[in-house]
């Protein structure tokens, strides 16, 4: 939406308010008057203290690098910074009478999302130091940079999404990510022990993601299955079908089959020497790198190719590319596949990638995940990209929370899950119209 | 912009329509003999993996070409031994059947909900969390308050109806609103009832007096189902209410404003049908649903709370109602032969070795095939035919 | 380039659409095909252009028979087709669009998008065609997305150019200026085949005429013949251009008074701009337009479905504006949308169910939550004698009748409850001749009942013929309201949003 005036095509401004702006205004100062109200009670819940981030840990290379601050005192600004804006959003109305364009640069544009990102960060901050206040610890534990967590997380959530957005810019909806993560990550496993190389084993995955991948596009395109049934059910089958082969692999340690090597972190010389971002950034190992390279690759590949805009047309009006000629079916299985290259390195990351063998709940319902990543970064690489890394920051907060036993692990697990369902509701930002004919199958007359 | 018209010069379809009443029946037809053949199938692959699961056959086939005889009779062995335990384990006694029954309810009960919520034209994928709300309310009721004989178990059935029906509400709420799609709100709320309820197990109040284990106690006798005919009243009720759902949606004004949604939500918002109240009805309805298989797991089976008190049934009832074409009638007899499965698996398992997940695969490839009929049409060389197919909704919105 | 059609047949199931179809345009022609709807003329330029398989029958170009698996095989042969529904991407640029399928690359496989914006310059330029190459095809107006149509065309090296009711959504200007581009292209040497319903036009732009009817072609004609012998031979019998209805008794007050409406879209652009209306029982005020000047919003505002931003909008002097559609039915407001498949009825539905689709909480219908199945049915059997519903029964789906039938269940539906006003929206869009007539007198009949009617048409033979008063709408707003009988030129310039130069146009 611009940050227009509405006005007639003679140019003269026309004084009213749409619905859909006020249905925005008020979603917003509600989000904002929660989200003041829960920073108002963490921060009376906050013992005094110092609050510790360890920006840096001590390393043979690095020396440690922490910053220390007044608890109570930096969840006061933080809750400041939310009354603020709020108060800013609450004022806006009487703005809105006398001159609308007031209030909608600050509803809309480059303002709104400045102002959300301050909003945003005094919240998390607020919320860390909550979290880490009153420990009974000596020294009292410091909340650890979670950049490296972040990417660790945001990796098999990036693919998945660039998976997703292959398949749904071609028009054909992928729910069955999740069973691409099962399958990636069982067969990267196994071609990895048989082989005795992770790289190997990344082949393995992609194979299994591409299979995966053609039974999605045969039953959606060529078989015109409903294409959510089709995903629901080829995520069943994918965990059943790995939990089959998991159980008939024997326990036997001469004929393992399930014991792979896993990715051993690369460093890249001269950018991981860096201070801060160099260990967390640049030792990571390949497939994060291959993460970081598939963001633009898939930018480009949809954006700047004759390729990408012949899949881009099939997924918004597959009867205007048919009536030039564009193979319409034939388009949608190529970028299937595509995304099936992507989703099975993600799922590899869930054995080769991190843990090493495979067990039943591999992925954990993070295919999902991935697909609500591609939807709040709009169908786009690059907004999947950075939902994707919103949702790795969860999980990673999530597990560094989990230590200070503050509260139960059980209910933080449920975090990730939790943060989607806002995410998805719109809450965080509206989700953009999908591909014009997503999930509607082509069928010639 | 271009504002799409009508169907111009398509050439009209005759103006007789399609024939009614006879070959109604005639259509339906197809559909029987698509399911059964999309069973037979399945079996067929589920055959294979048979095969390829079994040692002992596998190494007769090590020496295939010398004796091929040996390793093909092994091989239909293997098959006929493993079918014929599932069947027996499904319907060859009293036993099996009370228990294929007994597995078929809850099965019948959230596969109803999801059924419900797709005649409106929304994918419930959240029968899982759902179930596992019913069940935690239910049980909770059940073995922490005193009530009289009955009262009990009444209560106790309405908490876990409310619980199941206020987790599949909110989705209904979120989906109006805001119009956040239900199948991922709906998959993350099952992530989120498993964490409800791990925490849960791990309060005093919900572990068995004395010991420590994420295990709840069973509900007090007072607050179960009792038996009638070998199998608990529980799987009555799961009938009932199958009848409930028929009448609900072929008799009713609000069954009637539910299908004009999911047939056709435009056309039903200009009728003045409010869409909004028929998706938060529904996903009341279908949680509800959901949250009385729950009932049955911890009332009827009595199962205590655990971990795994779901089960797989929540992705079950899934299948359930995918293979039941969306009409209650269907998904009652997908649950029977689904619990059939579920029941024959076990016995199948302890006689012949062959694990229980190639049920779950069976499952998954039954419902594949029927719900790509073109698929199984090609296999069998069937002519090409029209079928009556219940609209499913599709895409985003 | 020649071509030739020989016996062309296709059918559909047990329907011949097309019947040993005989049809000759030479190079340097515009050719008209004229038939109502329904006649086959889609059908036989979807086989022209490989969209669809002839059963039986001949093409040939320039002598040569010519097989197409598809359309690409068509273009790569010269022949390019402009839709009657845009075949274009809204989220595309102008140049994409144009390019699409013919791609501009730089690095091979990669996108050259300077290329493109040239290509589209420099054809845009040598055919006259405005367009402005960067600008996204959402945020168009229809008459620049048809020039973008025909520029794909004509990308492709057209030499055979099909366009399929062109005019359907142009303005009377914006159809001299296309009648212009086409002999402008005649007369470079490309053969045109021009399909239509609409006699006046055919007169004026075509060569020569072939007239088909159900499937086969009836004769081929000089541009010089009678509008009647045009009609007849469309339609088979001689049919009368007007309608027959005696002249107007409308009530001294209005039944509905629109004032000051205010409708903005979801982008935060008015579409309705402060219109006021009246209308009052027993009288018919059509409203006239050119597609997308916000009759559509007008109307969805009046039913609820939109909100308006402001004004004010009373049936009876009951204020019904900030109401949903429910509130607005019954309040006796009867609807017969634009979208018949879309918003008019539910395919899958028997009839019987859609005749009672917003009427099935009516007393006689249910009594509170049990449906009456009993009443429906007979309700939906005499229904179907009342308005000749050709259908096999009641319990057949909806979704397989035709488009007159279906319409014909719409209205019956809508004309069985006592009504204060009757929005028909477009209500003879994609109609044989004989259920147009039905649906006209059945409004009528309506209107000598004391029912307040608005209706919206962009044909002005209908409006013409149909209306007591003609309120035209441009950009938004209403841009006057006009006795039936101004002359059209004068309708056209306020349909274009210019006032007529003479003071003939009569005001009402």
């Amino acid at each position: 939406m611009t940050t227009a005036t509405v006005t007639d095509t003679a140019g003269i401004p026309l004084d009213v308010v749409s619905p859909a702006e006020r249905r925005r205004y008020a979603r917003i100062v509600s989000i904002l008057s929660v989200a003041g109200l829960l920073q108002l009670w963490m921060w009376l819940a906050t013992s005094p203290g110092d609050f510790t981030f360890l920006v840096q840990p001590q390393t043979v290379d690095h020396n440690k690098i922490d910053i220390s601050a007044d608890g109570p005192t930096l969840g006061l600004i933080c809750l400041l910074v939310t009354a603020i804006v709020l108060a800013l959003f609450a004022v806006a109305p009487t703005f809105r009478d006398r001159s609308p364009g007031v209030s909608r640069t600050l509803q809309y544009g480059p303002l709104f999302v400045a102002l959300m990102i301050f909003t945003g960060l005094a919240f998390i901050i607020g919320f860390c130091v909550w979290a880490y206040s009153g420990q009974t610890l000596d020294p009292p534990l410091p909340m650890t940079n979670p950049l490296e967590g972040t990417l660790k997380f945001a990796t098999p959530l990036t693919l998945g999404a660039l998976a997703g957005a292959m398949c749904e810019r071609a028009g054909v909806i992928n729910i069955a990510i999740e069973g691409q993560f099962l399958v990636g990550a069982f067969f990267a496993a196994v071609v990895a022990t048989m082989a005795g190389s992770a790289y190997v084993g990344l082949l393995g995955g992609i194979a299994a993601g591409v299979a995966l991948a053609a039974l999605l596009a045969m039953f959606a395109i060529r078989y015109l299955v409903n294409q959510i049934v089709v995903g629901v059910v080829l995520v069943v089958f994918a965990g059943g079908t790995t939990g089959f082969l998991l159980d008939q692999i024997p326990d036997d340690k001469i004929i393992d089959l399930n014991n792979p090597p896993i990715l051993e972190p690369i460093d890249i010389p001269g950018l991981s020497s860096l201070p801060i971002v160099g260990d967390s950034v640049f030792a990571q190992n390949f497939l994060v790198y291959l993460m970081f390279i598939s963001v633009p690759l898939a930018w480009f590949l949809l954006f700047r190719t004759r390729w990408g805009l012949r899949v881009r047309a099939v997924g918004e009006h597959p009867r205007a590319a048919d009536t030039v000629g564009i193979k319409v079916k034939g388009r949608r299985w190529q970028a299937v596949l595509v995304g099936g290259v992507f989703a099975g390195l993600g799922g590899a990351f869930y054995t080769v990638g991190s843990t090493g063998a495979f067990d039943k709940d591999a992925s954990a319902g993070t295919g999902f995940i991935a697909l609500a990543a591609l939807i709040m970064g709009r169908w786009h690489p690059v907004g999947a990209f950075f939902a994707a890394l919103f949702f790795g920051f969860v999980s990673q907060m999530q597990t560094q929370l989990q230590i200070l036993q503050k509260i139960p692990t059980e209910l933080l697990s449920m975090t990730p899950y939790l943060a989607t369902v806002i995410a998805v509701a719109g809450l965080l930002g509206g989700a953009a119209k999908p591909p014009a004919a997503d999930g509607e199958p082509y069928v010639k007359e | 912009m271009s504002d799409p018209s009508t169907a111009t010069d398509r050439p009209e379809t005759p103006p007789e329509g399609r024939p009614s009443a006879a070959a109604l029946v005639q259509s339906w037809l197809p559909s029987i003999k698509l399911t059964f053949l999309s069973i037979v199938l399945a079996l067929a692959v589920g055959a294979v993996l048979i095969i390829v699961s079994n040692d002992d056959v596998l190494s007769k086939f090590n020496y295939f070409f010398q004796d091929p005889v040996d390793g093909l009779s092994a091989a239909i062995n293997a098959v006929g031994d493993t079918y014929w335990a599932l069947l027996k384990g499904a319907f060859g006694s009293q036993e099996a059947i009370s228990s294929t029954l007994e597995r078929a309810a809850p099965l019948m009960v959230a596969g109803l909900g999801v059924t419900l919520a797709f005649r409106v034209g929304l994918f419930n994928i959240g029968a899982q969390g759902q179930l596992i709300m019913g069940a935690i309310c239910a049980a909770y009721v059940g073995f922490t308050w005193d009530l009289p004989v009955g009262i009990h178990l009444i209560v106790s059935v309405l908490a876990g109806l409310i619980g199941g029906a206020i987790w599949g509400g909110v989705v209904g709420l979120l989906k109006a609103k805001t119009g956040a799609h239900e199948v991922i709100v709906t998959i993350m709320l099952n992530y989120v009832a498993l964490s409800i309820l791990r925490w849960l197990l791990t309060l005093e109040a919900f572990q068995v007096p004395g010991s420590n284990d994420p295990k709840s106690p069973v509900v007090d006798s007072s607050a179960r189902f009792p038996d009638l005919l070998g199998i608990h009243t529980g799987v009555y009720v799961g009938f009932l209410t199958a009848i409930g759902v028929w009448w609900l949606l072929s008799r009713s004004t609000i069954g009637f404003e539910m299908r004009a949604v999911g047939a056709n939500p435009d056309a039903a918002r200009t009728a003045g049908i409010n869409i909004s109240k028929a998706y938060i009805l529904v996903m009341l309805l279908a949680g509800m649903l959901a949250g009385l298989a729950g009932v049955e797991q911890v009332n009827g089976h009595e199962d205590p709370l655990t971990d795994g008190i779901a089960g797989s049934l929540g992705f079950d009832a899934i299948t359930v109602a995918l293979l039941g074409r969306g009409t209650p009638l269907g998904t009652v007899l997908a649950a029977i032969l689904f619990g059939a499965l579920d029941s024959g698996g076990r016995q199948m398992q302890a006689a012949t070795g062959t694990p229980l997940d190639l049920t779950t695969v069976l499952q998954a490839l039954i419902v594949l095939f029927v719900a790509a009929p073109a698929l199984v049409r090609g296999v069998f060389r069937i002519r090409d035919r029209e079928e009556g197919e219940t609209v499913l909704a599709k895409g985003w919105s | 380039m020649r071509l030739e059609i020989d016996g062309l047949t296709k059918r559909f199931g047990s329907f011949t659409a097309n019947d040993r179809i005989d049809l000759t345009v030479e190079p340097g022609e515009i050719h008209a095909l004229l038939g109502e709807n329904g006649a086959g003329k889609s059908t036989l330029m979807n086989q022209l252009y490989g969209l669809l398989d002839p059963d039986a029958g001949e093409i040939r170009l320039d002598g040569e028979p010519v097989h197409f698996k598809g359309p690409g095989d068509a273009i790569d042969a010269g022949i390019g087709m402009v839709h009657q529904h845009f075949m274009l991407v809204p989220v595309f640029t102008v140049a994409d669009n144009v390019t699409l399928g013919r791609e501009q690359t730089g690095l091979p496989g990669v996108l050259s998008r300077r290329k493109a914006r040239a290509l589209v310059r420099e054809l845009s330029e040598r055919y006259g065609l405005k367009v402005d190459p960067d600008a996204k095809v959402a945020d168009i107006s229809v008459g620049v997305e048809q020039r973008v149509e025909i520029l794909k065309a004509l990308l492709n090296d057209a030499e055979l150019l099909i366009l399929d009711e062109p005019t359907a959504v142009l303005t009377p200007q914006e159809i001299e200026e296309l009648f212009v581009i086409m002999r402008q292209l005649r007369d470079e040497g490309k053969s045109i085949v021009f399909i239509t319903h609409k006699l006046k036009e055919v007169q004026a732009i075509a060569d020569r005429i072939t007239v088909i009817r159900r499937g086969k072609v009836v004769e081929t004609v000089e541009p010089s013949a009678s509008e009647n012998r045009l009609a007849e031979l469309m339609v088979g019998r001689s049919v009368s251009l007007t309608v027959s209805k005696a002249p107007a008794k409308p009530a001294a007050e209005p039944t509905l008074e629109i004032n000051d409406l205010t409708v903005i879209d979801d982008r935060g652009l008015a579409v309705v701009k402060e219109v006021s209306l009246d209308v009052r029982g027993g009288e018919i005020l059509g409203i006239a337009g050119v597609q997308g000047n916000g009759q559509t919003e007008l109307v969805k505002a009046l039913l609820g479905l939109v909100r308006p931003a402001a004004g004010s909008i009373r049936i009876s002097g009951r204020e019904i504006s900030r109401q949903g559609p429910a509130e607005s039915l019954r309040h006796g407001i009867g609807y017969v949308p634009e979208d018949r498949q879309h918003d008019g009825f539910v395919g899958t539905f028997t009839v019987a169910e859609n005749l009672v689709l917003d009427l099935y909480h009516n007393d006689e219908y249910s009594s509170g939550i049990v449906l009456n199945l009993a009443k429906i049915a007979a309700n939906a059997e005499r229904q179907i004698v009342d308005f000749d519903i050709r259908t096999q029964g009641p319990s057949t789906p909806a979704g397989s009748l035709s488009g007159g039938n279906q319409q014909k269940v719409i209205l019956a539906r809508e004309l069985s409850r006592p009504l204060r006003l009757l929005v028909a929206s477009q209500p003879t869009r994609g109609l044989d001749v004989g259920s147009i007539e039905f649906v006209h007198k059945r409004i009528v009949e309506e209107r000598d009942q004391g029912t307040a009617v608005l209706f919206v048409s962009t044909e002005l033979d209908e409006i013409a013929a149909l209306s007591d008063r003609v309120a035209v709408m441009y950009d938004g707003r209403v841009v006057d309201i006009v006795d039936p009988s101004t002359p059209r030129e004068d309708l056209g310039l306020l349909m274009a949003g210019a006032t007529p130069a003479h003071e003939g146009a009569a005001n009402v």
